[in-house]
């Protein structure tokens, strides 16, 4: 099995890290883990994509053509992102920022993941929502896995990071 | 019979290629006197230029490394890091350091590198035929400047001594000559404090040397010698810069 | 504690400065520019931490000169880079080969010519198997495909770099530099291998003085220097060509690619093996010495080669060379930003195999 994910949204939203939480999750799980970030001139505003690939054989180029599945956090990038998803592909998007289309046949899922993460108690956490309904839909990895993940990265001394983080993936996980 | 004055131990017994009247065999010697004196010969690295002294370790008896074309300091910056115990010099001409060098020259200083540099001034390229030096003088012929230097077209001779002094990185400048025996012992006493500075771990320290090229100044080495007060102090006054 | 090993997911810049750290490299100068900001970044705060040095230099130039220094002092050292600055360094790199200094250089490719772009590109083939700089002289190459390997053939290059005393390059390409997979890294306290230095500059306490140079000046001393180099460029062709190969024996289409693009191949030898179609892989490793060895059974009647690059055509020349006309050779390249897919190397490996 292999899953071909597309993250993406704008500069300051966390997506990269919502591309690395889910590679070392599957990681942890024993997959082989690809992650490729957009590397321009983006910088804190502008649009910022990664391309994470989860197998369970040797991965080719970890760039992706057509996607399995995308995690779609802006509109532009909605734009840009929705046709790259294959036909029966599934496309998670945040509908605090994209306005749902008109378009059907592939597999939308819309949520508010901004409003939730505002709810949750920080709008960074906004990421971690969209992780959590993507894999309760995917079930790509486990949630154990996941939360792992998210207390590695927290900052030694700073446990409220993680817990507000944490809080959001359970929202998320709520969601689907 | 007692023996006052012999050979440095660490100059070679050999006979130098430079020119009758040349600065570097002078500039050497005085280098190898105070390295001898400051008891440091085994600690030493130099990095040679490229230019006339670029065979330096013909006649120098210490570790020699040799740099390409401009680079001595960033060699210098590289071996210093890794081997503060030792003691590093680089030997730059006028074209190395202060023309195709220029960037390295500036952010050694501006690093604040504790090394030692010393900077042969003689306002012409020797090594590749007498061509026009970023230190030539206004009205100088040279092979590239047949007519003279004039300002519109080659801009004016550059002080990179006193462009470097505003640098805080930098802890000591002098300007020195070696045209008569009391400015020779000037210049032995300013390479003292040089390295003396690097071996108390000051900083960043650089002798000018105005020196004399009779070759390419088209001058006897005599008259070569009385130039330099004439010609080369007016545009290079002598002195502590910083 | 040794021999421990901790999984990580890291990116190929930051496996290279993982890698180089592991191998005991003790000096890094390098300058910024895309796509290799990563590993001067990773060095910035792992070097000092482990007591070792970092230096932003002021250029390129600074840079490899600053590691020659360095080199000649004794140390294990290195510098990054990305095309244009690699461009610049190659006066360096030529008076390392020339004085005979170990040194490590990492190039992560980018497109040119010129400012070009940051988008992934192996079109530096020739310029660092060719002797980029001047002079007839050879750096080993080094291409990994892969983030561990690049971890691992980072170690390599600085003990093959000591071993012969010459420029060791690390080419890979952007998206290698970028991609991030997961490494095993070695968490062990196990210390490098220390390799013998008597040619070190250390200050002449208790022996002759060590002269570092490049410059012969005397008749025929120069010659005789060029002698030696090519005497070890000849040992270095015979011990150290690497490569891996995958299902050539029988095949009638064989592709040759490295780096990034060698991962692309294999998975269409795979598709294509499939579908029963006779396809195989050689994957160079090392880019110089080409190795030639991996060909050296193949080249049969009927056999065909697919080369497939990130440039206009640069291995496969090498590839020419070494097949002396024995087998068709075609070649499927894009550069400036395109990448050979998987779909278009089945579909032009399907053709010759018509």
């Amino acid at each position: 099995m292999t899953e071909k994910i597309i993250i993406a949204g704008e500069g300051g939203q966390g997506i990269m890290l919502l591309g690395k939480v889910l590679a070392e999750a599957a990681m942890l799980e024993g997959r082989f883990v690809t992650w490729l970030p957009s590397y321009g001139a983006e910088v804190r505003g502008g649009t910022a994509h990664c391309m994470v690939i989860v197998s369970d054989e040797q991965i080719g180029s970890p760039y992706i053509k057509q996607a399995d599945s995308a995690i779609i956090m802006n509109n532009p990038s909605f734009e840009r992102f929705k046709d790259r998803v294959q036909k029966k592909g599934l496309i998670i998007a945040n509908s605090s920022l994209v306005p749902p289309p008109q378009e059907s046949g592939r597999r939308f899922v819309f949520h508010p993941f901004t409003s939730l993460a505002i709810g949750a108690g920080n709008i960074k956490v906004a990421n971690m929502v969209a992780i959590g309904c993507f894999i309760r839909i995917t079930g790509l990895v486990k949630k154990e896995s996941v939360l792992k993940v998210i207390q590695a990265h927290t900052p030694a001394g700073r446990q409220e990071v993680g817990e507000v983080n944490k809080r959001a993936l359970a929202e998320g996980m709520a969601l689907a | 019979m007692q023996k006052i004055y012999s050979r440095p131990l660490s100059l070679k017994d050999t006979s130098t290629h430079y020119c009758p009247g040349c600065g570097h065999g002078i500039a050497h010697r005085l280098v190898c006197e105070v390295i001898d004196e400051l008891g440091i010969r085994e600690r030493v690295i130099a990095i040679a230029p490229v230019g006339c002294a670029v065979i330096a370790y013909d006649y120098w008896d210490f570790d020699v490394s040799e740099a390409a074309h401009g680079r001595a300091m960033a060699v210098a910056t590289g071996i210093k890091r890794m081997r503060p115990e030792n003691i590093v010099f680089t030997y730059q001409g006028d074209g190395d350091l202060a023309a195709i060098g220029t960037a390295e020259t500036i952010h050694t200083a501006n690093r604040g590198e504790n090394i030692t540099v010393i900077f042969i001034n003689n306002a012409v390229y020797g090594m590749t035929g007498g061509q026009m030096a970023p230190t030539t003088l206004l009205g100088q012929k040279t092979a590239t400047t047949p007519g003279g230097r004039t300002p519109e077209l080659y801009g004016y001779p550059l002080k990179i001594s006193e462009m470097l002094a505003v640098l805080p990185g930098v802890k000591y400048i002098e300007r020195v000559s070696l045209h008569s025996p009391p400015e020779v012992l000037k210049a032995k006493r300013a390479i003292t404090q040089a390295f003396k500075n690097q071996m108390d771990g000051v900083g960043f320290s650089l002798v000018e040397i105005i020196a004399a090229c009779p070759t390419y100044w088209g001058m006897s080495p005599q008259k070569a010698q009385q130039w330099i007060p004439e010609g080369m102090l007016k545009e290079f006054p002598l002195g502590r810069i910083k | 504690m040794t021999g421990s090993k901790k999984k990580m997911l890291i990116s190929g810049n930051e496996a290279i400065g993982a890698g180089a750290i592991r191998a005991g490299c003790v000096f890094y100068a390098g300058y910024p520019i895309t796509p290799q900001n990563e590993l001067t970044s990773y060095m910035a705060e792992h070097m000092p931490a482990a007591g070792r040095v970092f230096i932003q230099a002021e250029s390129e130039l600074a840079a490899i000169n600053m590691v020659f220094g360095a080199a000649a002092a004794g140390a294990r050292a290195m510098t990054s880079s990305s095309s244009p600055g690699v461009s610049l360094k190659q006066e360096g790199i030529s008076y390392i080969a020339g004085a005979q200094l170990p040194a490590v250089i990492v190039n992560i490719m980018r497109g040119g010519p010129g400012l070009g772009n940051i988008s992934p590109s192996q079109s530096d083939y020739f310029q660092a198997t060719r002797s980029g700089g001047h002079g007839d002289y050879h750096s080993i190459v080094l291409a990994p495909a892969s983030v561990p390997e690049a971890y691992t053939l980072m170690q390599r290059a600085f003990a093959l770099s000591e071993t012969y005393r010459g420029p060791v390059i690390l080419l890979g390409d952007g998206m290698l530099g970028q991609m991030m997979e997961v490494v095993e890294l070695d968490t062990g306290t196990k210390a490098p291998a220390v390799t013998k230095k008597p040619w070190a500059l250390t200050g002449c306490k208790g022996r002759q003085p060590n002269i570092v140079r490049s410059i012969y000046l005397k008749e025929g001393a120069l010659e005789k220097f060029n002698l030696l180099l090519q005497k070890k460029y000849h040992l270095i062709r015979q011990r150290e060509q690497r490569y891996e190969s995958f299902a050539v024996d029988d095949a009638r289409v064989i592709i040759v690619a490295y780096g990034t693009m060698a991962r692309i191949a294999k998975q269409a030898v795979m598709a294509l093996r499939k579908k029963g179609k006779k396809a195989g892989l050689i994957r160079p490793i090392t880019l110089w010495p080409f190795p030639a060895s991996a060909f050296s059974v193949l080249g049969r009647p009927r056999q065909k080669f697919l080369v497939t690059e990130m440039s206009y055509g640069q291995m496969l020349e090498d590839v020419r060379l070494t097949l002396e006309g024995r087998a068709e050779v075609s070649f499927l390249g894009r550069a400036g930003g395109g990448i050979p897919s998987e779909e278009e190397i089945t579909a032009r490996a399907m053709r010759l195999l018509q």
